[in-house]
């Protein structure tokens, strides 16, 4: 283990890499310290991840996850529309035995999932994306939704798998157990290193996605209500409640977020539903700019392109598929066949970003907070030119909390309620997930476990001082470095699904898996 | 013949144990299924860590609802010399006892007046009240 704890630190080391000391930062505030600090540290990192495809302006890694959502949805046929129906069966409990009756179900591991993703990606997320690519960049994120049903599936079942299953009945999964093993078992070289670098890519994006920019966005909902306030003293109690949760193991109030959060996500989906409504007249007009958007730009930062990348990017952001750490959620579930679990997993694109996202997006186009310059029929570009121009020149949740504002004068109250529980399940759901990946790397114990859950506290309180620029950019590089490794070993070892697919749809078809009476 | 005594941990539950053994006493075959139901849904909400530890949990309930509740229930009743044996199961109380009872064949539930009061029971109906209204099989509510 000493090489990989080495290893670890030399990453971790390039993180910190000299800051420049200035005269200036004598006068900056705390705020802006951390914020210079963590632009300087992480900027390689980032546009590294995010470097062009020479001689385009194209991210290479939008393209991997589109290919990669692609080849999946070919090389299993459209699982994801042929086996749609049976996933909602499975979610009900049809194939469920009576006998397992206490063990998690699909349900229980498709909500636990779900509240891992749905969330400020949602809501903030959705707000980046059609603020720069414009209500076109909802068309493209639908898409995205569609095809990572596909990487979803893929990647979910081979969590289930290759989990390892303890002796003392718990259980543990995830890519780098798939990777690991999964090589092994197919005599593929390099499966350890490639399960060691998806962990370390993991922890990043637990602090990163998982966390600052979690905290980030909470702390920009606060002040658009109490008015202007450092960040971190937001991150600090932030970092206290989730210390007392992973640390001091506080159940109940996790427990408390798990049954607050489905309601909160029904209160959303309810609450865009109603201005939809008030505004049915505009939502012919609201598709017809996605779809003008979608293929012409209509002005927007970057034109067609720019709606394309940022659509993309945020429904990867957003539902996480061929990212990987859905693997880690679904793997805890009770089931003879991994691949029912795959199925499952599949509804969680659809429901995070092909319905909550797209009314998100769609309550912001027809809000009006996107200015439209009429003369032009464009739509309006900010001073800097980097997105549409905004009333009152919002951006990420307060874009989205206007929106719903403009419609709904008391939303944005429930809205901050909302994103706060979001931003604090999804830390929990994520303190989990790096925690996985980092017990893969170092061993189960009390005192390595201890040393991550502490880190991960200091990164809220980090990402609540950082202004949103340089989290949003190391969030998703972050995330999208998983998506790397992953999806190059999904490559590998999809033909291991397609077997279990093959297999499970015969004895699906002549009869011999059948539904239990209940 | 057979008959399924539903028990909820309660002082209660030893009235419908003591009304089952005095019937089976006498008659002249009869088996006696001692059930107690671990209240569980598979549509709540959970974390993924009560997830990775929910097999290890499910099991450490059993074991407790066993040694506490139902094992000295089945040794009351096969030291007065009947014929007994314990099921427990996660689920819905009154659904899976009907469901055990419905599938076994037995001829009848037996089980306490509903114990717990208040304002949940005011409004969702207790387990007892559900049994008697939904069960396929005859149903003996013991005061």
């Amino acid at each position: 283990m000493n090489t990989i704890y080495k290893l670890f630190f030399t990453v971790a080391a390039f993180f910190a890499v000299a800051v420049p000391a200035s005269a200036q930062e004598a006068v900056m505030t705390l705020d802006e310290r951390v914020n210079s600090m963590f632009a300087s540290s992480t900027g390689w990192f980032v546009s590294a991840i995010f470097a062009p495809i020479p001689g385009t302006s194209f991210p290479w890694i939008v393209m991997w996850l589109v290919i990669g959502a692609s080849v999946f949805t070919i090389y299993f046929a459209f699982v994801q529309f042929r086996f749609f129906g049976h996933a909602i069966e499975l979610v009900k409990g049809d194939y469920s035995d009576p006998n397992d009756a206490g063990e998690v179900s699909h349900f229980q591991a498709l909500a636990t999932a779900l509240s891992g993703t749905v969330g400020l990606g949602n809501i903030a997320g959705v707000a980046v994306a059609v603020g720069i690519g414009g209500p076109g960049a909802t068309f493209w994120m639908i898409l995205a939704g569609l095809l990572g049903m596909a990487s979803k599936f893929t990647e979910c079942t081979l969590g289930v798998k290759y989990r390892n299953e303890y002796p003392d009945g718990s259980v543990s999964g995830g890519p780098m157990y798939y990777i690991s093993k999964g090589f092994d078992e197919l005599g593929l070289p390099g499966g350890k290193i490639l399960a060691v670098l998806f962990s370390i890519f993991c922890i990043l994006g637990a602090l990163g996605g998982g966390n600052m920019f979690q905290a980030n966005q909470a702390h920009a909902q606060i002040t658009q209500i109490t008015g202007d306030f450092p960040g971190w003293i937001t991150g600090l109690i932030f970092a206290i409640v989730v210390f007392a949760v992973i640390v001091g193991g506080i159940k109940s109030i996790a427990k408390v977020t798990e049954k607050v959060v489905p309601f909160m996500g029904v209160l959303y989906v309810g609450a865009a539903l109603i201005v939809l409504i008030v505004n049915y007249d505009q939502i012919g007009w609201a598709f017809g700019q996605i779809f003008a958007g979608a293929f012409t730009g209509l002005g927007v930062a970057g034109g067609l392109v720019g709606a394309l990348i940022q659509g993309f990017k945020r429904a990867a952001f957003s539902n996480e598929a061929g990212v990987g750490s859905a693997a880690i959620a679904h793997s805890a579930v009770k089931t003879k066949e991994p691949i029912t679990e795959g199925f499952v997993s599949l509804l969680e694109p659809l429901i995070d970003t092909v319905v909550i996202c797209t009314m998100t997006a769609l309550v912001i186009t027809i809000s009006g907070q996107l200015l439209w310059d009429e003369t032009a029929g464009m739509y309006l570009l900010n001073d800097a030119g980097t997105a549409i121009a905004t009333v009152g020149d919002t951006s990420g949740v307060a874009l989205t909390s206007a929106a719903f504002g403009s419609a709904i004068s008391w939303f944005p109250f429930v809205l901050a309620i909302a994103v706060i529980l979001f931003a604090f399940s999804t830390m929990i759901s994520w303190s989990y997930y790096g925690l996985k990946a980092w017990t893969y790397l170092f061993g189960e114990g009390k005192t390595t476990e201890l040393v991550f859950k502490i880190i991960f506290c200091i990164f809220i309180v980090i990402g609540a001082a950082a202004s949103l620029g340089p989290v949003i950019d190391f969030s998703d590089a972050a995330i999208f470095a998983m998506a790397v490794v992953n999806i190059f070993c999904l490559y590998f070892l999809m033909k291991v699904v397609r077997a279990e697919l093959v297999s499970y749809s015969g004895r699906l078809k002549s009869g011999e898996i059948k539904k239990y009476q209940h | 013949m057979k008959l399924v005594i539903g028990l909820d941990g309660q002082s209660s539950g030893e009235k419908a144990l003591e009304f089952a053994k005095s019937m089976a006493a006498r008659m002249d075959s009869c088996e006696l299924i001692v059930v107690y139901v671990i209240e569980w849904s598979p549509f709540s909400f959970q974390t993924a860590e009560e997830n990775a530890q929910r097999h290890k949990r499910r099991e450490e309930e059993i074991k407790v609802a066993m040694e506490r509740v139902v094992n000295p229930a089945v040794k009351l009743l096969t030291d007065a010399g009947l014929t007994a044996r314990a099921v427990v199961r996660h689920g819905d109380v009154a659904d899976t006892i009907d469901e055990i009872a419905h599938s076994e064949g037995a001829s009848q539930i037996i089980v306490a007046r509903s114990s717990a009061g208040g304002f949940s029971t005011r409004i969702f109906g207790s387990s007892t009240a559900n049994l008697v209204m939904n069960a396929r099989v005859p149903v003996t509510v013991v005061a």
